[in-house]
């Protein structure tokens, strides 16, 4: 596939690791925030093609993790109700609520349909006038277009039994509540291509130079995502704080136009509960007054139902990139896709479950440390350090 | 986020400006697109496609940079530049 | 089957009705003007409570399955197809020969008659194919809403070729791992169906019967040890399960897995791994490393394992299947915990 298969050669990101490597002189820590690039990041290791001085977190970057789960409750309350069609993204079907999740509720009898767009979710109203259907609009500024465009296509087909249960979420109020709170770890940040690519960079201008940290946006392919963490390194090292778009191929700088004009038309910011975090101002987007009648939130009741039970799921350090999964106590023991404590071991995007399922070896890296050592303070994490060797193909003998 | 794939616009059908859709094709696929935030794209043109929307065009004379950048790096290494 | 005109006295009976699963004469007459036509054989025929085989060989393998695909027609087959396929497959995993299969259909009230026929047609042509025989057949009709318009258990007996015991504690270290074909055909061609993501053309199931490249490897000497096909769960799930239950080493390198590219691409869409998407007519085979080359001649002759290659090698940590990544980074390729979901993010 063009435009996706160039960027995920072996050789490319092997040069950019050998790049990385010999531009890092001392420790740092950079996160990126986007279930997609976690996702990337494991299945293709390319954390364990960095030298061990950096430090890759995982930010709150599955905006199905973090949907709050009184919203899930009410999305499973419409489901149930007769009439209704509760229509949604597959990876939000698992996602558990306080008593149970869509994915069950379907097995009962709940009409609910993983759809992949919102429009088909449009077509599905237009298609049964007869049933009311929500679409359960969940994610991140990436989706918000898509999402607002559904409503106004039902507004202006004049459909009076489609409406939407939004749970959008926005990434720069996460970034600074992070690089507010007062431990923070971050020194750099990796910035999600397709937030980008919908809302530009300007905003993350204020935050660099506020915060004094770079920010680069990267793509989700493995020399994307090489590139980004490269540009971000020299940046650290060279003492430099700006933004840098290596994306520019999806990403300008002031994103679609279009689209942030339908977003401003459709819905407006306000203050969002983040599922494992809490409260964060300003974060979130909900439908404006003027398509009230297209509010699911407001059609339909929202239950209340016991507080969250997940005392022992840290998901609040694991989204804020204080925790790696593995290290969490729970991780593959107690917490597991099967019996999750929390959403981030559910959701396959969530940084646990991409953990779990791309564990990887630890096998012998693929290249040397700098000869004449690199060693820091941080190193010796446990990676074990071995003589020469030959290129990965040959060292797994197939 | 998120998922977002690169495809190529192979048709174009407007019914009103929402209604924009496209036949996009995606290695050997094709499916139908809503092309209403990219009004700029035509026949030919790669759009980036995230749950049936393309929310951006691909800019073509951009794809190489991730190639460029690292040509760029591995010389100035070789030439003793700074790190 | 669009001029298939259904002998019934009423009109109204374009639809199978709770009678039809009787003991009745309408239950005699579903059978009597869809199965029998269309399935017909020398040993349905006999109209008896059972059929007898004549199997000289002495070791018999047999082997069970339940059918439930939705929707029942999908591009590339329907659950007949899938039936017989499946069915003969899972015989030939065994180092047999399929001989005969026996179906049993629960059938929704309601589902349309022609789809039924379609259905047998396609039963029909599988076993014609496969040279084998349907030996006994059975339905029951159950009340509207109590099925999913069909559902298809069939089981088969087989003739065993093979010589020495073809499981996974068979596999041994050194063994060369081979597969079939290319993967995640079956599933991408379901769920672009089911899940409204219409793709154009139309991803086809790979659903075939791929008893003769085994048959054809036992008769030339090849020493297998192992055989799974792969079906739900895709390439990843056979491959753990032949760890686990062996208790045998997997190591193989995603470079060398064939995906065709409107698979990768659907793929690609959804944000699901093919390793983990079904397939319904690839297998993968564990051979000693030296007679590795000569089976991929073997299997390559014929049309449904053109594509074999070979993956892997059985080597590594017991029990697990660990995976050369396609930038060289070596991770364990576990299984999944229930479906995979398409993903937005």
């Amino acid at each position: 596939m063009r435009f996706l298969d160039e960027y995920r050669d072996a050789d490319l990101a092997l040069r950019y690791a050998d790049a990385i490597r010999a531009a890092t002189t001392k420790p740092w820590t950079i996160m990126e925030i986007c279930g997609g690039q976690t996702h990337s990041i494991v299945r293709f290791g390319i954390d364990e093609l960095l030298p061990s001085e950096i430090q890759l977190v995982h930010g709150p970057g599955c905006p199905v993790c973090v949907t709050p789960v009184r919203l899930i409750d009410q999305a499973i309350h419409i489901a149930k109700t007769p009439g209704c069609v509760l229509c949604s993204f597959g990876d939000m079907l698992r996602v558990p609520g306080s008593e149970t999740d869509l994915l069950q509720a379907k097995a009962q009898g709940a009409d609910v349909r993983s759809v992949y767009s919102p429009l088909d979710a449009v077509r599905i109203a237009e298609a049964e006038p007869d049933r009311t259907v929500v679409f359960f609009a969940v994610g991140f500024e990436t989706t918000a277009p898509a999402n607002g465009l559904a409503v106004k296509t039902a507004a202006a087909k004049g459909l009076e039994n489609f409406s939407v249960l939004v749970a959008h979420v926005l990434v720069p109020p996460a970034m600074e509540a992070i690089l507010g709170s007062p431990d923070n770890r971050v020194q750099g940040f990796l910035a999600a291509g397709h937030v980008c690519a919908v809302m530009g960079v300007r905003e993350y201008e204020p935050l660099a130079a506020k915060y004094r940290v770079p920010i680069v946006i990267s793509g989700f392919e493995p020399a994307d995502l090489l590139q980004g963490v490269l540009m971000c390194v020299k940046q650290l090292e060279e003492g430099r704080f700006e933004v840098e778009n290596p994306y520019s191929r999806m990403v300008q700088s002031d994103g679609n136009l279009a689209a942030k004009a339908l977003i401003e038309e459709v819905f407006e910011v306000t203050d969002r509960e983040w599922r494992g975090i809490g409260s964060i101002p300003a974060s979130g987007l909900c439908l404006r007054e003027s398509y009230r009648a297209y509010n699911a939130s407001l059609l339909f009741d929202a239950p209340i139902l016991a507080n969250e039970k997940e005392q022992q799921c840290r998901a609040a350090q694991v989204l804020q990139g204080r925790l790696e999964p593995r290290d969490c106590p729970a991780f593959g023991v107690l917490c597991t896709p099967e019996s999750p404590l929390g959403a981030p071991m559910v959701s396959s995007e969530g940084a646990c479950a991409a953990y779990y399922r791309y564990r990887s070896l630890n096998a012998p890296r693929p290249h040397l440390p700098a000869p004449g050592g690199s060693a820091s303070p941080l190193a010796g994490e446990g990676k074990p350090a071995s003589a020469d060797e030959p290129t990965p193909s040959k060292a797994v003998g197939i | 986020m998120c998922l977002a794939i690169p495809g190529r616009v192979e048709s174009i059908e407007e019914a009103s400006p929402l209604e924009r859709f496209g036949r996009v094709s995606f290695g050997g696929i094709a499916k139908q697109v809503n092309l209403a935030f990219v009004p700029e794209a035509g026949v030919g043109d790669y759009v980036l496609v995230h749950v049936g929307v393309a929310i951006s065009v691909v800019d073509e004379t951009e794809a190489n940079r991730v190639f460029e950048y690292i040509a760029q790096m591995e010389e100035l290494t070789e030439l003793g530049g700074s790190p | 089957m669009n001029n298939f005109h259904c002998p019934f006295p009423y009109t109204a009976t374009d639809f199978v009705q709770l009678s039809h699963g009787g003991s009745g004469r309408i239950a005699q007459r579903l059978l009597d003007a869809v199965f029998r036509p269309i399935l017909g054989n020398p040993l349905l025929d006999l109209k008896h409570d059972s059929a007898i085989l004549a199997i000289p060989g002495g070791r018999i393998a047999i082997t069970t399955d339940a059918f439930v695909v939705h929707p029942w027609r999908f591009p590339g087959g329907n659950i007949g197809s899938l039936a017989v396929h499946g069915t003969v497959n899972d015989l030939a995993m065994s180092g047999a020969r399929p001989v005969a299969i026996s179906l049993a259909f629960v059938i929704e009230e309601g589902f349309a008659i022609s789809a039924l026929a379609e259905i047998a047609q396609s039963i029909r042509e599988s076993v014609d194919r496969a040279s084998v025989y349907v030996g006994a057949a059975d339905t029951k009709v159950v009340e509207r809403g109590k099925g999913d318009g069909i559902y298809i258990s069939a089981a088969g007996v087989g003739e065993v070729v093979a010589v020495n015991p073809i499981l996974p504690t068979s596999v041994t270290e050194g063994d060369a791992i081979l597969l079939s074909g290319d993967v995640g055909r079956h599933g991408a061609a379901v769920m672009t169906v089911r899940d409204g993501l219409e793709v154009d053309p139309p991803i086809e199931s790979d659903s075939a019967a791929v008893h003769e490249p085994v048959l054809a490897m036992l008769e030339a000497g090849i020493d297998i040890h192992c055989l799974r096909d792969v079906t739900r769960g895709g390439l990843a799930t056979v491959l753990n399960e032949i760890a686990t239950d062996g208790s045998a080493p997997i190591r193989i390198d995603e470079d060398k897995i064939p995906v065709r590219e409107d698979v990768t691409a659907v793929c690609e869409i959804l944000g699901l791994d093919p390793l983990y998407v079904a397939c319904e007519g690839r297998f993968v085979a564990f051979v000693p490393a030296d007679q590795a080359e000569r089976a991929l001649e073997v299997m390559r002759q014929f049309d449904v394992a053109k594509g074999a290659v070979r993956i892997g090698i059985a080597e590594g940590t017991k029990g697990r299947v660990e995976m050369k990544g396609r930038i060289g980074v070596l991770r364990i390729l576990d299984l999944l915990s229930g479906e995979q979901l398409p993903r937005i993010c």
